[in-house]
């Protein structure tokens, strides 16, 4: 009894592993599986020469800690991730670099904190962070909560498919009869439902994208449907098997969160931004990041207000 | 607190209905296969025995997750497709629960003294129909406590199902917060879903135990 309870339990090890394995070597192979991608060399910043933000006490809280504090998210490819390693990387990491060198401290010193999307507004207007950068869609319902620096980037829903696959390439209008997965619950799956752009037996829900970007390199779902920044992300990691439709069918600006009175600091990052496009910043960091996926890029102009 | 209820309506009644739904199709499914399983264990057949121990040792310990997550994201890796999440979700179930009903059932066979079969065997039945006919209902009586606890177990255990694409009762939470409604109230509400779908069963209980009582 005792040997046969041995000899089953290194069969479940023995399928846990080539199991694991299995999965492991597709994504090797592919690179599809986002969780695997690490981070490479961060943009090199030049840190502006330290300068008085007359007016903000934000910039005052940061100047006398010396460094930044951060709000992002950890779990988007090239966009705002960290990897196995602990290191981070993406377009949202890169913007919240550019904005403290353009403040006057070292990028390298920034401390992150991962914010989830139901805490971002308690976090800024507690002080928790000095800014967040995470794409956060500016809509006039947080204006009355946080201020808004930006847009930095304009996102829309879109559809992320196999490369090879072009029946979907009419963007929101093709994809009836496809399966169409997304993140339980989310907005942009409600959309789906509420415009009926599917049958409701070929939507799919799981927990994050990466689940839903694995069932699409698996062929069990046609197109992954979010933000396109998000969906870059991923086709990013796999320009040979996943690309983005590119026709969006939604729009939502992408600001940085700062404190609702600070007016000053938000006045400065604004200019910044500014700066990064006529300077070509923007450019060399999207093409860094997001572009790697084949899609191009242009920077919206700011909205001061 | 009842606005949550009435304006989330759709999502509640589909959510249960999926609930109910899987917990129905697997529920009666890992009752035939844990039986078929504790049949194989108690066998006169040393292969038979070896197949039940070792799913059961397998699948009861083995998480819950994990046999979904084999069944989700390995299965299409390995080539074996299976017609749809539900489904999927059917068979990871099923697998997983009828190890526990199995060892129930088996617990209860034990508790038929051994003179039962030897005597049903002296009289030239196979071992099928001392099985069927003369251990398998004496070993129900003893075995329903313990086998109800497995079904209720698995009603819960359907909630797993939404991290894999079953909206059930489980995603509901999910979909609500988007909408930007009361998480606290939204998770009342599912508990109290969950305590109407188990009185049934608890009522099920009561009144097989009854049916099958020895009057002392």
């Amino acid at each position: 009894m005792r040997m046969r309870n041995v000899v089953a339990t290194l069969g479940v090890a023995a399928l846990a592993l080539s199991v694991g394995a299995c999965g492991k070597d597709d994504t090797a192979a592919g690179g599809g599986g986002s969780a695997a991608a690490s981070c490479g060399e961060p943009h090199k910043f030049t840190v502006a020469p330290a300068a008085d933000v007359a007016g903000s006490p934000t910039y005052a809280k940061i100047k006398t800690r010396g460094h930044a504090v951060v709000g992002v998210k950890a779990d988007q490819p090239n966009l705002g991730y960290k990897d196995a390693s602990g290191k981070r990387c993406g377009f949202d990491i890169e913007i919240a670099q550019m904005v403290s060198a353009q403040l006057g401290f070292d990028p390298a010193q920034i401390e992150y904190k991962e914010i989830p999307s139901a805490n971002r507004e308690t976090a800024i207007a507690g002080g928790e962070i000095d800014y967040y950068v995470g794409t956060y869609s500016i809509t006039d319902k947080r204006k009355k909560l946080v201020g808004f620096a930006g847009p930095y980037f304009i996102a829309g829903q879109d559809l992320l498919v196999r490369k090879s696959d072009t029946s979907m390439d009419g963007g929101k209008d093709s994809i009836k009869g496809k399966k169409v997965c997304s993140v339980t619950g989310s907005t942009p799956i409600q959309k789906v439902k509420d415009e009926n752009l599917t049958e409701a037996s070929n939507i799919s829900e799981f927990k994050t994208y990466s689940e839903c970007v694995s069932q699409l390199l698996d062929k069990k779902v046609d197109a992954v449907t979010t933000d396109d920044a998000i969906l870059k992300g991923y086709a990013a990691n796999a320009p040979d098997e996943l690309r983005v439709v590119g026709k969006p069918f939604s729009q939502e600006k992408y600001g940085i969160g700062v404190p609702l009175a600070d007016k000053a600091l938000r006045d400065k990052i604004n200019a910044g931004l500014e700066t990064a496009g006529t300077d070509g910043t923007w450019k060399s960091i999207y093409d860094e990041t997001l572009g790697k996926s084949g899609s191009a890029g242009t920077q919206p102009p700011v909205e001061k207000y | 607190m009842l606005s949550v209820l009435t304006d989330n309506w759709e999502l509640f009644r589909d959510g249960f209905w999926t609930t109910i739904k899987l917990f129905v199709v697997a529920g009666l499914l890992s009752l035939v296969l844990g039986t078929v399983l504790a049949g194989f264990r108690v066998s006169p057949v040393p292969v038979l025995r070896a197949i039940g121990t070792g799913y059961v040792n397998i699948l009861r310990n083995t998480p819950l997750t994990l046999v979904f997550a084999f069944l989700v994201f390995g299965a299409p890796k390995m080539g074996i497709e299976l017609p749809s999440y539900f489904w999927s979700a059917i068979v990871a179930l099923t697998v997983y629960t009828s190890a526990f009903v199995c060892e129930v059932v088996r617990s209860g066979i034990n508790t038929v003294s051994p003179g039962q079969s030897e005597a049903a065997r002296a009289v030239g039945m196979s071992f099928l129909q001392v099985l069927g006919i003369v251990v398998l209902p004496q070993a129900f009586r003893a075995i329903q406590p313990p086998l109800m606890s497995v079904m209720i177990a698995l009603l819960k255990n359907t909630t797993i199902a939404a991290g894999f694409s079953v909206l059930e009762a489980g995603a509901i939470p999910a979909a609500i917060a988007e909408r930007g409604e009361n998480q606290m109230l939204t998770l009342v509400w599912i508990t109290i879903g969950f305590l109407i779908l188990i009185i049934p069963l608890v009522f099920l209980q009561r009144w097989a135990e009854r049916r099958t009582a020895v009057s002392a």
